[in-house]
Parts: C-alpha cells; structure tokens; sequence
C-alpha cells in the first residue's frame, strides 16, 4: 500500500526482499547501506538473533529522487527465510507494492528455492495479490562461488525452476561481492513507481 | 487483513489531523505524537522532539502492533487496541484506530497515562471522523 503525502509531495512505496534463509536478502541490504550515500540511505533497522538469521525483518528506507514533482521514497524489507517464521513473513508482506526474490545458487538449495517462491505466491494470495500481476523480479546469488568447487545451479535451471511461467527480469549477482545489487534494486523499484503512480496517476492531478 | 488501496492526504487534510493532534495531546502535555499506518508508513508527526530515525520508529511500531496482533489472536482476542511501554524518564503509549492506523504519544513522568489515555480516545474520535467520514478523503483508486 503505498502511501502518497500530497502536502509533502511525497510517495511511500513497500519493497520486500524475499526467498529462502540464507539466500543472502540481508547481505543485499548491508551491501546497499554500506554503499549509498547518506543522502541516499537512512538508519537500517535489523531484528535478528545471535547467530545472524533473520527473526523478524530487516529495514532500510531510501530516498530515490523525484519523479513528476513526487519525492520517491522506498522502504525496503527482508523476511525471515526460515521456514517456521511464516507468521512474520505474512506481516512483513502486509501492504507490499514490489518483491524482489533473492534465490540461492547453491545446488543444495534448489527445491528450498522453489518452496520459497510458492509460498510468496501463497502469502501474496492471502493478501489478495497475484504474483503474476505484482512488481517483480529475481536474483540469481551467490554467483561469485562459480569459482569455488561448491555446486551451483546453472541460470539455465534456476530460469526453468522459478521463472518459466513468471517471465519477469532476473540478475545474476553476489550480495557480498557488490555485482548485480544495484541493479536488481534499480529494476524493482522502477517496476514498482511506474505501478503505483499508474494505480494512483489519475488522482494526482489537482 | 487486507490493506488493499493507496492513500493519498493532500494538504488541507493533513492540516485537519495535525489541528486534533495539538489541541488533544500537545496542550494536554504530550512531547511528541506520530500517526502511521498499519505497514509502517509514517503519515504524520508533530511535536517538540528532534527524531532523526523517526522512520524507525514508525516501522517497528507498527511491526510490534502487528506481532502483539498475532499474541492477542493466540489467546482468543481479535487484538490489542493498545498497548504502553513504560521508561525511567520517557513513557509511550499507542492505540490503533480504524482498522489502519496506529496513533503513538512519547511522553514523560510529568503527564500521567491516565491523561494521555483520556486525550487519546478523543482525539481518536475525532481523527476517526477525518479520516473515515463523509469529508474525509480515503480515495479508492482500483
Ligand atoms: N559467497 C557468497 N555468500 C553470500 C552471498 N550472499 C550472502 N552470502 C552469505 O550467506 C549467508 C546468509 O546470508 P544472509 O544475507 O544472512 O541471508 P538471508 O537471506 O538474510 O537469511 P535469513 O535471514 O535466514 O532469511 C551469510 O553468511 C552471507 O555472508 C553471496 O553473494 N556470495
Ligand atoms: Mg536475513
């Protein structure tokens, strides 16, 4: 649910970083925060547990420019990736006008990938959304371990796992190396404005 | 709960809230009062206090409301409609109006929550009447 200030010519809009724990959503976050200007990137907020996993969400609110007079701002979030924080992860969604899914190269992680991706589309129904209608697009991570000798999935899997029917833009990246961060955050929130300023286009001009 | 619709306030709408907040819970003592909505966006703010992460503030406020939401739901209750932390020095209090908004008053130990309980409901009910009444502007765009 965005939110548009008229007396502050501002738009909120809600991105939620999604997938399977450990995937690397937070790394992506800390990526962004370390990298953007102040002016940029406001405080991050994590609610996590000792051992890094995310128990609740990761927030980071950025201020991305102007579009037709509105200042964008975006509010960016993580979920939980762990399987039992379902709870949380529905809250978290609440009101969400983009998802990035953040999908884990590690071949070992390829049936929790394609888990993960059904249960967006099961908590998006549940706030009467459609995956198939919503902003979205997918991350590819982890690929700086092709130069390990740790299986990874080739994107030509990944593609025929978890895009084949959805089509939307996908990046190839590594949250802890830098590649492919900005430019999967670039292509959701575009997706993501351009969708709320259409919902709402009308009832802007006064 | 579905939160399905974009809100637009425009400037004259804002100044109506902000009117109820000063004359409710300022002058009654209050240091500082922020209205979000249920996702965490901060609608407004007003007051003496200097808050620089109050985007923070706005979103985990609202993510308490939420998960307390979810406790009430475990113990037979539809939810809390409010709920108060109490500091040494600082206290606050919030209370959820509507179905999406959560009204949050920061203040200290010279105001008593008894007050700030009182000036909360009526400003509730008038805030209520805004932005859910006939004049309010709640606009619909799908
Ligand atoms: N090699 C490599 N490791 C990564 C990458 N991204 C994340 N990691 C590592 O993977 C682990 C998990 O990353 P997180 O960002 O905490 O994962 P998450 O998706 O937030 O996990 P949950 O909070 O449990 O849902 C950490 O040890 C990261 O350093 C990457 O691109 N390449
Ligand atoms: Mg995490």
């Amino acid at each position: 649910m965005a939110f548009i200030d008229l007396s502050r010519n501002e738009i909120q809009a809600k991105l939620v970083y999604y997938g399977t724990g450990r995937g690397g959503k937070t790394t992506n976050l800390l990526y962004i925060h370390e990298s953007m200007s102040k002016q940029v990137c406001g405080k991050m907020v994590t609610i996590d547990t000792k051992g890094d996993r995310t128990l609740f969400f990761d927030f980071l609110p950025l201020s991305v420019g102007k579009i037709m007079d509105l200042s964008i701002r975006i509010q960016v979030y993580t979920v939980p990736g762990q399987v039992m924080y379902n709870t949380t992860r529905k809250l978290v969604l609440r009101g969400v006008d983009g998802v990035a899914f953040v999908a884990d190269s590690l071949r070992v992680q390829r049936q929790r990938n394609i888990e993960s991706l059904e249960n967006l589309a099961e908590n998006l129904q549940g706030e009467g959304l459609d995956i198939r209608e919503i902003p979205l697009v997918l991350q590819y991570n982890k690929r700086d371990l092709i130069e390990s000798n740790i299986p990874l999935l080739t994107i030509e899997e990944m593609q025929e796992d978890l895009n084949k029917n959805l089509g939307v833009p996908y990046f190839e990246a590594s949250a802890v190396k830098g590649f492919g961060v900005y430019e999967t955050l670039r292509e959701i929130s575009k997706r993501t404005i351009k969708n709320v300023i259409q919902k709402v286009g009308g009832q802007l001009e006064r | 709960m579905h939160v399905e619709m974009n809100t637009i306030l425009d400037a004259s709408y804002m100044g109506n809230l902000a009117t109820v907040i000063d004359k409710e819970l300022l002058d009654a003592g209050a240091e500082h009062v922020i209205i979000v909505d249920v996702t965490g966006n901060l609608i407004m703010e007003r007051g003496n206090l200097h808050m620089k992460d109050i985007s923070s503030l706005a979103v985990l406020s609202a993510a308490n409301f939420a998960a307390t939401a979810e406790i009430a739901k475990l113990i037979g209750e539809e939810d809390f409609t409010l709920l108060f932390h109490k500091g040494d020095r600082r206290s606050i209090h919030f209370s959820r109006f509507g179905k999406e908004y959560i009204i949050i008053t920061l203040f200290d130990d010279n105001v008593s929550l008894g007050l700030i309980r009182l000036k909360s409901g009526r400003a509730i009910e008038e805030l209520s009447s805004i932005l859910y009444g006939n004049e309010g502007r709640q606009r619909w765009p799908l």
